[in-house]
């Protein structure tokens, strides 16, 4: 392959110098870097801190045994500390950049003496220099880490268009969009509108119905019944409880080695529940934290906390024991950082977090809040279930747990849930994470740095729920929002939801986040209001159409002067082909099922081990045809078509999934029986709900992309049709053989030929690009 | 703001540049198939000459290995048997391992219950091969014949001593799964130079040793959290070689190009209407995805090979899905210049009945293995192809279960075992590291997981510690924060 580098390079010279932010205002006295412009204040949490984090913390941050020549610049205290034995030099000296070793330090051509040192591999760029460098001259202030700093609720921003607003959410986006001179894009068009604002919420597309009603409907509440219908469905809480999957690294397996089978079902039946009643999010977490722990539990409670036994769990024969329940622990420390919280706390599990103010010690002092399970590391008896467990009886599913969906109808389950020892262990420091290598004993207790641990807490699981939501907890409803965000416009307002810490993203609009974290408190944190509060906003409702210029300034669209167009995820593609089909079965919860999958997958890899897991045997009737979330989840060997589309492998808490565009996935449209099988079922609707050739395309269009077809698209699918029906008649055994795909019965509605031409137009239809894009 | 700036500038440059170019089509191709690299930035976030020329400035410095054929032994063969040949263990079968040898080592939970550790020597002869007289055991006469042209290391060592966290540290550098494996790491670093195929491939086996004993997981052949573009994609015996490759029955080639021109028409009246670059990359997507149709099952014939080539690699060779099979795929892959190919061959666990078990599943892999390192040199690519042959541990010296004349069985033993390597750039026909008379402890020259993670990357131009990728806030490596260059392996 021949690559013409200069012009590639030239393009990415004109690219990257093409834009300017709000706080990175052009100032004409400034020195300029290629079109990057220093701004006109310097703050140090948006445009310093980044810098210290990144290259010079390793070093001069938080952990001590690696701080070097006793500088540490993650403190405040540290940064203006004297040093040198002498203590007669200071790295920085507020207004005072000649003096300030700091500046000295990272402009030297001294090789043995520049920072960050050569062999660090790390740099600092011209403009980086000078931005540290106009800090010290503005008198370096020095702030608190932005999300450490307690919620308030900020001033709504006041905006010059003020026709565009909806609510408040567009008055942040606006004032953004207005400093930097961009103009919102124009409303959606109903159609496009109702299909993303469909997926959003439910997961699913709408139905031509629903579409024409919306569209008839002219009502100035039109759009608003539409979101009200779409939260008041069991669909909403099967979409959001998806996304809690991942978070909760849930699977039907136990993960590691043979990956033998486990029942986790009825907890996922309950999150769905709990979510179509609209559970109010505190009490969410609070039980599937420490629901065992609340005064005389109810069984429900204690099946929420079978959120903490989700994790992976070994019967590997050899194994020592309490390695892996030191891995059991370490990972729900893990999932409750990364979910609740948005740090990354494992880092500190073998030293001193380098970048957050998170100690070793506070890292085993978080983990012993979750060391006192009684549980064994390794499940003794090979298929049995690792205690601490409950019984769910028949009776019981039938009557007080009736939100478990025993469809089989099970004599029994017994689901793996959470205990607390009445004598707690005594959590050590491991010395480099090691479970054999103890040092210093520690007590449960909270990161200071975060918020402190109020005394009249027990120090318990339960009062580690109460601290997390508090409202005094700078980090639980921000997290929280911010994935609420992320599920309806696919990116967060923190770029990296799993880490709101020094290394992190900075949140594109601050204040927009706090706003929204307040919103979410103030009204008892009521997750279906909220999701309605955004959708409802002016932003969300935009046209998804790129104008040329915003390709220029924003191409990730982070601003959101448009909508985005981002691709289904993997459950959303495959339930797309079975709701447009009709072939959608719409139970709710129940056991995990096995719908199509390549021969053998499981079986060339399983060491004869795995009992029911050694070898996929698939389901047939209605469990072929059950929404992706109800699919059997093996850890070790997941199932390949959502893989090839991104999905979380759930080995570990996962708050963001890729968004990837690659040849495999064209192949799984194009190929998979699932997708196929939907096809040719939904050209049984298009043929006897319309006469002609045209309707029948155009309506298989509209069912799979919600509009309709212009008249140059519809000319292109008919003579497909046309082209292919051709084919199949010069050739009916092909015909045939494309049809006989799938266990759904056949129907002979139109001659054989004639079957297959539409069944291939309407695989053609369902790999478009927007198909499988919600814009 | 610079943060944003930063993180912004990875992505935007891509889109951009897309949305930019006239050329269309093919520009967006070639950035699918180079993986995401070509269009990313260096650290700071600056686009450099550098950052142009290959994803992050790779190679970082001339490459020894263009490929990688790594032929992993899953279960962890007995280095007893195989290849370290301690006659001391023989001597004194039957007594117990001393306190003083084991020196605290922990044991599996499936020996540290037993009362006694009766150590036993291997029940096979050895043949003294090669210029230096190396010992390699007659079970493995084949590769004894090339033992001029491999580098056996006697002295690896690991931490994990379950499988598990031992195949899964092997190929991420972490016992605990979530880490890109080593082939995906190489595809992020270098990106692919075959726009045809995937540039990671992966072929599993099954041995007669112990047909049934471990696992795999596909997490071993995970991109981890790298971009889905360098996640390993497995070739399979079958029809569908590659997971929906197929097109369904009815449908031809032919067929399928007139899908692919008029979904191409549909989706370019979507970008005029969208303006999305990211519609240009599904459309390139699917001409991969076409031209992958095509090339795979070619690769995958492996009936018109001459006469010579099927005695060469065995009988095996010739039955699709065998070990031998597999290694002779490996070869017409590297040929088409997939930078990584990673076989899998299962059955290596023998914890019990150890000498029938290893009889056959030496068998199943010596002449095959022998055969490919013989026909990549007579080819002419041997010195741009590492050849890596090796499990997750060893076994121990002494016997789990009981010990009779004719039958023993070996536990886990991370503190030695041994491995080799052939070609692209590594030292041929040495035996490097040294183990104590017991054959538990190493004595000269250890080589760490990390530091053979580290060499094979700086075989292929890439320095361990530069190759990272930033992630929840940490840039990490598939070295983690060890692993030493082992010079005296390299030629």
């Amino acid at each position: 392959m021949k690559i013409k580098w200069p012009i590639i390079a030239l393009f990415f010279c004109v690219i990257l110098f093409a834009h300017t932010f709000e706080s990175c205002q052009p100032s004409k006295s400034m020195q300029s870097f290629g079109q990057k412009r220093l701004p006109e204040v310097v703050d140090f949490n948006f445009h310093v801190k980044p810098i210290l984090s990144d290259r010079c913390f390793k070093c001069h941050g938080m952990d001590d045994q690696t701080r070097e020549a006793g500088l540490r610049l993650d403190t405040k205290e540290g940064a203006f500390m004297a040093l040198g034995n002498a203590k007669d030099h200071y790295a920085i000296i507020p207004n005072d950049a000649v003096n300030s070793t700091l500046v000295e330090r990272i402009y030297t051509a001294d090789p043995t003496s520049v920072m960050p040192p050569p062999e660090s591999n790390l740099t600092l760029t011209d403009f980086e220099k000078a931005l540290l460098k106009k800090w010290i001259v503005q008198g370096a202030q020095w702030k608190k880490h932005w999300s450490f700093i307690p919620i308030q609720k900020p001033t709504v921003p006041k905006v010059e268009d003020e026709d565009w607003v909806h609510n408040e959410i567009d008055h942040f986006i606006l004032r953004k969009l207005e400093n930097n001179g961009i103009k919102p894009s124009p409303l959606a068009s109903k159609e496009m509108l109702i299909r993303r604002l469909t997926f959003d919420l439910t997961g699913l597309p709408p139905s031509l119905e629903e579409v024409d009603n919306y569209l008839n409907d002219d009502s100035i509440d039109a759009y608003e019944k539409v979101v009200d219908r779409l939260l008041a469905s069991q669909a909403y809480a099967e979409r959001m409880t998806t996304e809690w999957l991942d978070l909760a690294r849930y699977a039907d397996t136990h993960g590691y080695q043979d990956d033998l089978e486990r029942t986790m079902w009825p907890w996922r039946d309950w999150v769905i529940h709990a979510y179509a009643k609209n559970m109010p999010f505190d009490e969410f977490v609070r039980w599937q934290l420490a629901g065992d722990m609340l005064p005389d539990p109810s069984k429900e409670q204690i099946i929420a906390t079978a959120f903490n036994r989700n994790h992976k769990i070994t019967q590997e024969g050899g194994v020592i024991p309490e390695e892996y329940r030191t891995e059991y622990v370490a990972d729900r420390a893990q999932t409750f950082g990364t979910a609740f919280l948005g740090l990354t706390m494992e880092c500190a599990r073998c030293h001193d977090h380098k970048y957050d103010p998170i100690s070793q010690e506070n890292y085993y002092q978080l983990f012993s809040f979750f060391n006192n399970v009684p549980e064994h590391g390794l499940i003794e008896k090979y298929g049995g279930i690792p205690n601490p467990s409950m019984i769910l009886t028949k009776e019981e599913m039938a009557t007080t747990l009736s939100f478990i969906n025993n469809l089989d109808t099970v004599p029994e389950v017994q689901l793996l849930v959470m205990d607390e020892m009445q004598e707690p262990r005594q959590t050590y420091v491991l010395n480099r994470g090691a479970y054999d290598q103890p040092t210093v004993a520690v007590k449960p207790k909270t990161p200071e740095s975060i918020s402190s641990f109020p005394k009249e807490l027990p120090r318990n699981r339960l009062g580690l729920a109460d601290w997390l939501l508090s409202k005094e907890n700078p980090l639980m409803a921000r997290v929280t929002v911010n994935r609420f965000w992320q599920l309806i416009f696919g990116q967060g307002i923190v770029g990296t939801p799993d880490d709101f810490g020094n290394q992190g993203s900075l949140p594109t609009h601050p204040e927009l986040l706090d706003w929204l974290a307040t919103y979410f408190m103030e009204n008892e944190w009521n997750v279906k209001q909220t999701i309605k509060y955004i959708v409802q906003s002016s932003t969300y409702q935009q046209s998804a159409k790129i104008r040329p210029e915003l390709l220029e300034i924003d191409p990730d669209n982070e601003l959101l002067a448009r909508a985005p167009r981002t691709r289904l995820s993997a459950e959303m593609i495959r339930d797309h082909a079975l709701a447009t089909s009709g072939l959608l079965v719409k139970k709710v919860g129940g056991p995990s099922v096995k719908p199509y999958q390549p021969e053998g997958l499981w079986a060339e890899k399983t060491g004869g081990g795995g009992g029911s897991t050694a070898k996929y045997i698939e389901d047939d009737g209605d469990k072929l045809y059950r929404r992706s979330l109800y699919t059997f989840w093996k850890r070790t060997v997941p199932p390949p078509s959502m893989m090839t589309f991104d999905a979380a492998s759930r080995d570990f808490c996962t708050v963001k999934r890729q968004n990837t565009s690659t040849p495999l996935q064209a192949l799984v449209l194009m190929n998979d029986p699932q997708i196929l099988e939907a096809c040719r079922v939904m050209t049984y609707q298009a043929i006897e709900k319309n006469e002609n050739l045209d309707d029948r395309i155009a309506y298989m269009f509209r069912k799979v992309t919600s509009r309709r077809p212009n008249a140059e698209e519809l000319d292109i699918l008919v003579n497909y049709y046309k082209e292919e029906l051709q084919q199949f008649e010069s050739q009916p055994e092909n015909a045939e053989q494309y049809l006989a795909v799938g266990a759904y019965k056949q129907k002979e509605v139109l001659s054989i030929p004639e079957m297959a031409a539409y069944t291939i137009v309407a695989n053609a239809i369902f790999n478009l690009d927007e198909a499988i894009t919600k814009s | 703001m610079s943060k944003i700036l930063e993180n912004r500038s990875l992505n935007m440059n891509r889109r951009a540049f897309l949305s930019k170019t006239s050329v269309g089509i093919g520009v967006a191709a070639l950035g699918t198939l180079l993986g995401v690299n070509l269009f990313r930035s260096n650290e700071s976030g600056i686009i450099t000459e550098a950052g142009a020329r290959g994803s992050l400035g790779l190679p970082h410095f001339a490459p020894k290995a263009k490929r990688v054929i790594y032929l992993f032994q899953s279960g962890g063969p007995s280095q007893l048997e195989l290849f370290d040949y301690k006659p001391q263990l023989n001597k004194m079968r039957g007594q117990e391992l001393p306190e003083s040898v084991r020196n605290g080592q922990r044991l599996t939970g499936m020996t540290s219950g037993q009362d006694a550790f009766p150590l036993v020597g291997s029940n096979f002869g050895w043949n003294q091969v090669g210029s230096n007289g190396t010992h390699v055991s007659e079970l493995l006469p084949y590769i004894g014949k090339i033992a001029d042209d491999i580098c056996i290391v006697r002295s690896m060592y690991t931490e994990a001593i379950n499988h598990d966290p031992a195949i899964t540290f092997f190929q991420t550098g972490s016992q605990q799964p979530g880490r890109p494996s080593m082939g995906s790491w190489l595809s992020y670093g270098l990106g692919s130079t075959n726009e045809n195929l995937p540039t990671f491939c992966v072929l599993l086996s099954r041995g007669t040793g112990r047909p049934n004993g471990q696992p795999l997981y596909s997490r071993l052949w995970g991109n981890g959290f790298l971009h889905s573009l360098h996640q390993g994609v497995q070739f399979r015996a079958g029809k569908d070689p590659v997971l929906y490759l197929k097109n369904p029955d009815g449908m031809d080639s032919l067929g399928r190009r007139r899908m692919l021109d008029k979904l191409a028409a549909l989706n370019h009246k979507q970008l005029e209407e969208f303006g999305d670059p990211e519609i240009t990359t599904r459309i390139a997507q699917y001409e991969m995805a076409y031209r992958m149709q095509t090339s795979v099952p070619e690769v995958m014939d492996i009936t018109n090979e001459p006469e010579y080539i099927y005695r060469m690699y065995g009988p095996d060779a010739m039955q699709p899905g065998t070990y031998a099979a597999n290694c002779l795929l490996a070869r017409k892959l590297i040929e088409q210049d997939v930078r990584f190919v990673q076989l899998y061959h299962m059955g290596w666990d023998q914890h019990d009945n150890l000498p029938s078990a290893i009889a056959r599943q030496a068998k199943d892999v010596d002449q095959a293995s022998a055969a490919l390192v013989l026909d990549l040199k007579q080819r002419g690519l041997l010195d741009e192809t590492l050849v890596i042959w090796g499990g997750e541990f060893g076994r121990t010296n002494y016997s789990q279960g009981v010990l009779t004349d004719a039958n023993y069985g070996r536990d886990h033993h991370p503190r030695c075992f041994t491995i080799w390597m052939a070609g692209g750039g590594i030292k041929p026909g040495i035996a490097y590291g040294e183990t104590d008379e017991f054959g538990y402890n190493i004595v000269k020259d250890p080589v760490h997981v990390h530091d053979f993670q580290a060499t094979a990357l700086h075989l292929l131009g890439v320095d361990h510690e530069k190759l990272t990728y930033k992630h929840q806030g940490r840039r990490y490596r598939l070295t983690d924060v060890h692993g030493r260059i082992m010079h005296d392996l390299l030629a």
